[in-house]
């Protein structure tokens, strides 16, 4: 049995209220979150085996064609799962979601002029080796107009789902690509108030990782809440 | 100068976006790509204990109900055990995934979990452990949602009694409704759920 998890550092993840991103003055709390030393309730978590999804969901290039590839950048986002205290995460689902290469998610709701792709839905999934090691295949996806500004264009974007072994590990990220001018215009990327915390979610050009004359190769390390040794430990009354 | 600490730094949340069910519940997207979409079944069919329905909204600040909410649940069995902490039911995920429908009302059909031990020998009162992502919301949000039937059990609930203000741990009571349990969430104003660091 594993401790319990290295408290979140909530001053490095975003706050709630970030009123530059619109929606979020509406949907955050104004009172303060209640802390909780972890139970059972929070140490356990959801598993996921080779059974719940199928060999080929980690391939976006083949999992929704119809009748050919996708159009677009061909890439692969490779990378670890690992938890603060660098140890890889295994056997973890990883969940990926995005726009194609026009910037056009295959989503009743979205309405943007860019063409949907035939052969291409834009979701994948995945479980972490025994390393903590993941990959997908996909084509790099467009950046897109939202209504937050009259001319707020989201950055090329991957949205990332991972589990780790606790449910207070559970994370939703979105990974960015090295390079991207619109990276420093965006106010859900603003949402992060230290740039190294940007940095950690803008994934790196990977050459060694590439295939050549096919695919291009990017890494995105993703960090899970560590758990903590229980070394001396007093037995107070209450949580 | 001190030595340096080697441990390496969460990865940053971001919001799930607009579009949060095309990557986990696709279905719900208006497309159909995997054999099997996760989340649907908490319970399986060879649960022991009370089938229970809990139907709910979450609400903004303004009272409109969030439509593109995802809300993940985990939980114990009838027995109060965690999957991984001991045997359970065949089938029986303790997790589930699920999304409202256009009216805004989201259904979570499961059996109602037992009490499970809790801290330093103290006992939880049966709960839904619930993670709510949307758009607008930068980092998940947590909270529990409790029985209102299980009046002795949660009246020594650590975790309720943490609640300074003894009116605000009625916003994670589900009340019996007929046949289902009923449990808004209000992210913000005069009834705001509590939500929780874990």
């Amino acid at each position: 049995m594993t401790g319990e998890l290295y408290q979140r550092d909530r001053t490095w993840h975003p706050p709630a209220l970030t009123p530059d991103y619109k929606t979020s003055v509406a949907r955050s709390p104004r009172l303060p979150l209640l802390s909780l030393q972890n139970s059972d309730s929070e140490l356990t978590g959801p598993t996921f085996g080779h059974g719940d999804i199928a060999a080929g969901d980690a391939d976006l290039l083949s999992n929704y064609a119809q009748t050919g590839d996708p159009i677009g950048e061909r890439i692969i986002v490779h990378g670890r799962v690992l938890d603060e205290n660098a140890r890889p995460v295994p056997n973890t689902l990883v969940e990926v979601w995005q726009a194609n290469a026009g910037g056009r998610y295959r989503h009743v709701k979205d309405t943007y002029f860019a063409p949907v792709d035939p052969n291409f839905g834009g979701c994948g999934r995945t479980i972490t080796d025994a390393e903590g090691r993941y990959a997908f295949r996909t084509v790099k996806p467009g950046a897109y107009p939202w209504r937050n500004w009259t001319n707020s264009w989201r950055p090329a974007h991957i949205h990332v789902s991972v589990f780790g072994t606790a449910f207070a590990q559970r994370l939703i990220t979105q990974m960015y690509f090295e390079g991207d001018p619109l990276i420093p215009k965006c106010p859900i990327v603003a949402t992060l108030k230290d740039p190294a915390a940007v940095t950690q979610l803008t994934a790196a050009l990977d050459l060694n990782a590439t295939i050549p004359l096919d695919t291009i190769a990017y890494k995105f390390d993703i960090v899970l809440r560590g758990h903590r040794a229980t070394w001396f430990e007093n037995r107070p009354e209450g949580n | 100068m001190v030595q340096k600490l080697d441990y390496l730094r969460e990865t940053p949340s971001q919001t799930a976006g607009p579009y949060v069910h095309i990557g986990l519940s696709p279905r719900d997207a208006g497309f159909d790509i995997y054999d099997n979409q996760l989340g649907e079944d908490i319970a399986g069919p060879d649960a022991k204990g009370e089938r229970i329905t809990i139907q709910g909204r979450v609400l903004d600040g303004t009272g409109a109900p969030v439509r593109d909410v995802l809300i993940e649940t985990w939980q114990a069995n009838a027995d109060g055990i965690y999957p991984g902490r001991g045997a359970v039911e065949d089938g029986f995920r303790g997790w589930g995934r699920v999304v409202p429908d256009a009216e805004g009302v989201f259904t979570i059909k499961t059996v109602k979990p037992g009490a499970a031990p809790g801290r330093h020998d103290t006992v939880m009162a049966p709960h839904l452990n619930l993670w709510l992502v949307a758009r607008g919301i930068n980092v998940g949000l947590n909270t529990r949602m409790y029985f209102a039937d299980e009046e002795a059990l949660n009246a020594d609930d650590a975790v309720l009694n943490l609640i300074e203000q003894a009116h605000r741990r009625d916003s994670l009571l589900a009340q019996p409704d007929g046949d289902v349990y009923r449990f808004d969430i209000h992210l913000q104003g005069e009834r705001e759920t509590v939500f929780l660091d874990i």
